[in-house]
């Protein structure tokens, strides 16, 4: 048994790409160049990157939901690289995703009930609809979400509630691994907090493996054991949170630091040129 | 001391869809060459301030009381032409989404200066001069292809650098700035912050930053208004209220602020009693001055 | 459990189409319709059949020259109008509800399928709608009921096997659409099958979009039946039909204007309610909207 819950070896993820049966084979645009990462278990890993910089593919790839073109991706000593989708079934369970954009993750049509009962009895983590319903009220309250929520639709519920709701289908899957996908980037600096502490109890509690997505160095900071920054879909630098913010390696790295405004009086900041991220803006065209 | 170019003094306004206060009593002040940040969580009104500022407001909300003067004059009360000639010619706003805000099917050239042509006259030529300065000045390396560009050509960042040198092609007065960096990367972001430090120093304009973060304030506002529920919570110098903020709410909004710098830092949700205590205090003085 | 959520839902949606003045006009005209249709016999003040050549072209209720208990007045062969028009409802809903009902049921299926599965299954129904749209529709309706042969089944099986093709179309498109929002991709993360994330997932979002197609079908289908029966190709001729009174009446224009008004009034009328009753719906069923 390895330490590893999750792990890619050299993933290469290509967009738009076509065989050619009758028309010309279309190459298709590059997203990944090889990229190789492992999440431990109970280990909460984050995965920086500012836009183009392929995070989000990344994650897909992880929960195969999107498909690589060349690498290995191993789950829980598995390959799951081109496993089929009846194969994968069981595993689903375990390795779940939070979305950034709560509203448009939950189905409009389906009440709160359904949507976080459903999965649990589709996976029998539940026995019937009066257990799912026992679990589910007990995970609301341990979130202060109101038990009314249940019989709520999505958009009768403010952000932070959704947002809650979105883990709360994912936790009570009991999974190992949970992606989560730029969870507080809409959100207000207070319900952030809460929904980032909220998160960080459950990886503790429930001993879960976690990759979290962001753009922003502060907030995986706040919540990351380790780092691998990503830019233009390969990683530049990875390492625990305590080195890479102390002592980064990358000038990229030092440059996304140095970017990030702080709440506090720092006269020279405006000022101080950082060399790269000036050359990180492509000066003209996209 | 100047007259301030923008004062707003004892808003007011309520959405005639719920009867729910919009504003109320706000008053602040944007003087020349100064940069005044409004911020807040969403929902604290600071959006429908620069709304009102420049007169898009939606018909649902109806300002009930006080006034907003743009160098001695009221906008509230001012004739609708009037207005709207002074919108745009001294008063510009930047705005959050630079793709939404340019018309996808003209060229830049048109876009950045339709205000050249319409308002200053500018013939054809002179005014492409005119915006082929305003790009340079904005640092954009290959002008003249983008002035022949379409805005989906451009990156977030050339987009919005293009949105800065049209708000400033006309040497407004004041400028709105409308949560300009919010969907923008960091990096990019800071580019832009020093881009309208510097442009505004140049110019001496007075600069209303609309944001929702603190870290964004502190390094490019000199003072700034904090609004919550639709009242100013706390107004001074940036400094003073980062460093020494009155309020317990100022003081947990900053401790809820991620810190990469001090990891024990930030990340504490605000308590549920400095909101009450909050609107507690708030709904006092508001029965205290009618 | 599940059941105490149910009640209150569809109380909010009964709730937001009884405050949706299209729903209530159209669906209101509609249901009178429907009673007028169902209850023709007892309704209906005189037998549209029953011929009076001494009443030929009595003008309505109100011009002179009216006779008491014609209130629509009478055609050539002193027929009731009003009976008649009451009669013409009949063939006219049938037609729409199950012209409506069969062009829906195809298309919406296939239109699910090409959008969700995409690959060989997509472009085999796209290149058939492609095919089947090139076809002039009201030429092809009367082509094929010339072959099927005439009658309220042949009728309604044209329209259906036309105008399949616009739910088709449209559903793929809304579907393709929803199969990229992220509730669909959270449906795949927890692992149900493509064909439940397509039903229970996808297709309660396609249902407004639907509804309101159909309902502008009606209205088609019932135009379509009036241009049918105009020509002679819908049901025999002694059963009364709108399209036929407005053949007829359009023959005797001279001798009495209303003979061919009062089919077209209602035929002008009932697909405005059709068209209502579907933007309303469409409106109505949107949770997002209904905000």
């Amino acid at each position: 048994m390895t330490g590893e819950i999750l792990i890619a070896d050299d993933i290469e993820v290509v967009y738009g790409a076509r065989k050619g049966l009758f028309g010309a084979a279309k190459p298709g645009v590059k997203v990944l160049h090889g990229v190789s990462l492992r999440i431990g278990r109970g280990e909460t890993v984050g995965i920086v990157g500012e836009s183009g910089s392929g995070k989000t593919t990344l994650g897909r790839a992880l929960l195969r939901l999107v498909d690589v073109a060349t690498g290995q991706i191993r789950f829980d000593g598995a390959e799951i690289t081109r496993m089929p989708e009846a194969a994968m079934r069981p595993l689903r369970r375990r390795m779940q995703l939070i979305f950034q954009d709560p509203m448009a993750s939950l189905n409009p049509r389906h009440s709160i009930r359904r949507i976080v009962s459903e999965p649990m009895l589709f996976h029998a983590v539940a026995r019937d609809a009066v257990d799912a319903e026992i679990r589910a009220r007990a995970i609301f309250d341990r979130f202060s979400l109101p038990a009314a929520c249940l019989d709520r639709y999505p958009h009768e519920l403010s952000g932070g509630q959704r947002q809650r709701v979105g883990i709360a289908r994912a936790a009570l899957l009991a999974p190992d691994f949970v992606l989560a996908d730029e969870i507080v980037s809409g959100l207000d600096v207070s319900t952030q907090a809460q929904v980032l502490n909220l998160l960080k109890g459950l990886t503790r509690d429930l001993g879960l493996s976690m990759a979290f997505i962001s753009h922003d160095l502060s907030v995986i900071r706040a919540i990351c054991d380790r780092v691998y920054v990503l830019r233009n879909g390969r990683i530049v630098e990875e390492g625990g949170c305590e080195e890479i913010f102390a002592s980064p390696k990358s000038e990229y790295t030092r440059a996304l630091l140095d970017a990030i405004p702080l709440p506090r009086i720092d006269p020279g900041w405006l000022a101080r040129g950082s060399g790269v991220a000036d050359a990180v803006e492509e000066n003209g065209a996209k | 001391m100047s007259e301030p170019v923008l004062a707003a003094s004892h808003l007011s306004a309520v959405s005639d869809r719920d009867r729910a206060v919009i504003l109320h009593d706000v008053s602040l002040e944007v003087r020349r060459g100064e940069t005044r940040g409004l911020v807040g969580e969403s929902g604290a009104g600071k959006s429908t301030i620069a709304k009102a500022i420049l007169g898009i407001l939606p018909r649902t909300v109806r300002i009930t009381g006080g006034a907003v003067r743009f160098e001695g004059v009221d906008l509230m009360t001012m004739p609708t032409h009037a207005r709207r000639r002074l919108i745009g010619e001294k008063i510009a706003l930047i705005p959050q989404d630079p793709l939404t805000a340019l018309n996808p099917s003209r060229r830049i050239e048109a876009q950045l200066t339709d205000g050249l042509r319409l308002q200053r006259g500018l013939d054809t030529r002179a005014a492409r001069a005119r915006g082929l300065a305003l790009l340079d000045e904005v640092q954009i390396q290959a002008p003249e292809r983008v002035l022949r560009s379409f805005p989906h050509e451009l990156s977030g960042g050339m987009r919005q650098r293009v949105l800065i040198a049209s708000a400033f092609a006309l040497e407004p007065r004041l400028i709105v700035a409308d949560e300009p960096t919010t969907a923008l990367d960091v990096t990019v972001q800071k580019q832009i912050l020093r881009l309208i430090r510097a442009m505004q120093s140049a110019h001496g304009t007075a600069v209303l930053f609309v944001t929702h973060d603190l870290g964004v304030v502190a390094q490019i506002c000199d003072s700034v208004t904090l609004l919550f529920a639709g009242r100013v919570v706390e107004a001074g110098r940036t400094a003073d209220l980062l460093t020494a903020p009155r309020r317990p709410y100022t003081r947990a909004l900053i401790e809820a602020s991620p810190r990469y710098d001090r990891p024990d830092a930030g990340l504490r949700p605000i308590p549920d009693e400095v909101v009450a205590g909050l609107r507690a205090e708030l709904a006092a003085s508001n029965q205290a001055s009618p | 459990m599940t059941t105490a959520a149910a009640p209150r839902a569809s109380a909010n949606w009964l709730r937001a189409c009884a405050s949706d003045i299209r729903v209530v006009a159209g669906g209101g005209f509609i249901l009178v319709l429907l009673v007028l249709a169902l209850g023709a016999p007892w309704i209906a003040p005189k037998d549209p059949l029953e011929q009076d050549l001494i009443l030929g072209a009595t003008p309505p209720f109100g011009f002179a020259g009216a006779e008491p208990g014609y209130w629509f007045g009478t055609d050539d062969l002193g027929r009731d109008a009003l009976s008649r028009v009451i009669y013409g409802s009949r063939v006219a809903l049938t037609v729409a509800f199950a012209a409506s009902f069969l062009a829906t049921t195809l298309g919406a299926a296939l239109g699910l399928l090409a959008g969700w599965y995409r690959g060989w299954i997509d472009a085999t129904i796209s290149r058939l709608v492609e095919i089947w749209m090139a076809f002039p529709p009201v030429l092809l309706s009367i082509l094929l009921v010339a072959v099927i042969g005439p009658g309220v089944g042949s009728v309604i099986a044209a329209i259906a096997i036309i105008d399949w093709t616009r739910f088709c179309r449209v559903v793929r498109a809304e579907t393709m659409g929803q199969a990229q929002s992220d509730y669909v991709t959270a449906a795949r993360v927890i692992g149900f099958p493509q064909m439940r994330i397509l039903i229970r997932e996808i297709f309660p979002n396609v249902i407004p979009v639907l509804i309101a197609l159909t309902s502008l079908e009606m209205g088609i289908a019932v135009i379509v039946e009036a241009i049918l029966s105009f020509v002679g190709l819908s049901v025999s001729s002694d059963v009364p039909t709108w399209g036929g009174m407005i053949a007829q009446g359009r023959q005797i224009l001279h001798q009495g204007w209303w003979v061919l008004l009062a089919p077209l009034v209602a035929l002008f009328l009932t697909v405005l309610a059709f068209n209502l009753l579907g933007e309303g719906l469409r409106r109505a069923l949107d949770p997002v909207m209904r905000r």
